[in-house]
């Protein structure tokens, strides 16, 4: 494995603390690594500017890489440009969203905006509150299975 | 930077910019449990949470631009350095958050809608053409704000449209906010050189927007004025010291613990 690989698995092992399932790399906040002899340069995307998670995930981040052997040195930074998208969520990202029972990012269509149940599947969903427990999601209700559910805000561009 | 002048007149913008968003964070956090319903304080605790995020992002660039670390920007900063609009600083009714909170809901709602309104107005502005970092932070905070504009005007055409004694609650509301929201479309005493150096369109023509865009929602009287004087010029009330007192209160007693 190149250190650039080495890099990335030990991204695949932080996690958002307030989403734990899913790795700052599916989330998509990784934007791009560059090593420069045995420093570690890491550029990432925030999620939402208010995030509380963000200097966790960087602190975790630079650990995380400081442990691979040959590292000598790390350097994490949040860039202005571009910005973050839930486009960015990968697909084993999505997955590991629904675990945790947050419904994965759905793209939007005009004003309307289906949320599949993360538990039964079920679109019949409502919209509770745009606005929930953090920055990046919303609280739903599944009127199939009964179940009130959160889902990842949709941001877009 | 292509001149001191140009450096001047970007700090002032953004000192315009961040004071705005982050005194009015705190006004919405002190709301926290007192807002009418739980829905609502977890929206509103959500919404003030972006708003210091987003007044983050400018002390950021400011902080690159030499004045020092944004932390200390918050909570050393004299109150006379401050450039937000006054309405911003105003307390949301009588009583503090502790002792006998009588908070103005109306007053919150017509301040916050009429705020995030004018304040996507500037960044729509800002997106045309400014300062490039700039234009990358206000893409950012114009996504994240869509939310919040949906969110007061619901609040603002609801309460306008709901019994006579909210309307007329509302309509008082609207008046005090008025007084003092010409300070929130001022740039203060550098503002022609501000938008001779093209980081913003001119006063006059976001406050046409402002009102003509207002007005396609509820045709009302929007004449204002600048009642307790110009904040982006560095005068404010005694509120002002008052909150910035209590924000500080914990950094100020250990100022070198790391947050």
């Amino acid at each position: 494995m190149t250190l650039e690989e080495r890099v990335m698995a030990a991204l695949q092992t932080v996690k958002d603390p307030e989403i734990p399932s899913i790795s700052v790399v599916d989330l998509g906040i990784v934007y791009e690594v560059r090593t420069i002899g045995l420093h570690v340069e890491i550029d990432a995307m925030p999620t939402f500017s208010g995030c509380p998670a963000l200097d966790i995930m960087k602190r975790d981040m630079t650990l995380a890489v400081e442990d691979i052997q040959e590292v000598k040195s790390v350097t994490v930074t949040y860039i202005r440009n571009p910005i973050w998208t839930t486009d960015r969520v990968s697909e084993k990202g999505r997955l590991e969203l629904k675990e945790y029972g947050i419904a994965p990012p759905e793209a939007h269509d005009g004003n309307e905006w289906r949320v599949p149940c993360p538990y039964c599947g079920s679109v019949y969903t409502t919209l509770d509150n745009i606005f929930g427990p953090a920055a990046c999601r919303s609280i739903l209700y599944c009127k199939s299975c009964k179940n009130p559910f959160e889902a990842m805000k949709p941001v877009s561009i | 930077m292509e001149s001191i002048e140009y450096r001047n007149c970007l700090i002032e913008l953004l000192y315009q910019l961040a004071d705005d968003d982050f005194i009015l964070a705190y006004r919405g956090s002190e709301w926290l449990g007192l807002a009418p319903h739980i829905e609502e304080d977890v929206a509103f605790s959500s919404i003030s949470q972006d708003l210091m995020g987003h007044a983050t992002l400018y002390y950021s660039l400011l902080e690159e631009l030499g004045e020092g670390k944004a932390d200390s920007l918050t909570h050393n900063r004299r109150p006379e350095k401050f450039r937000n609009a006054i309405i911003l600083e105003l307390p949301n009714g009588t009583g503090t958050y502790l002792v006998n909170p009588d908070f103005d809901w109306g007053f919150t709602v017509v301040r916050n809608y009429f705020y995030t309104l004018a304040k996507k107005i500037r960044l729509d502005s800002i997106k045309k053409e400014s300062y490039e970092p700039l234009q990358h932070i206000v893409k950012k905070i114009s996504v994240e704000m869509t939310y919040h504009l949906m969110h007061w005007e619901t609040w603002f055409i609801q309460l306008m449209n709901s019994t006579p004694e909210a309307r007329s609650r509302m309509e008082t509301a609207i008046k005090l906010v008025l007084e003092d929201f010409e300070g929130v479309l001022s740039y203060g005493d550098l503002g022609d050189q501000i938008v001779t150096l093209s980081l913003i369109e001119s006063e006059a023509t976001l406050k046409q927007r402002f009102i003509a865009e207002l007005q396609k929602k509820e045709p009302i009287d929007l004449s204002m004025k600048m009642k307790n004087g110009d904040g982006r010029n560095g005068t404010h009330t005694k509120h002002l010291t008052t909150s910035l007192a209590i924000l500080s209160e914990v950094y100020q007693s250990i100022p070198a613990t790391e947050w």
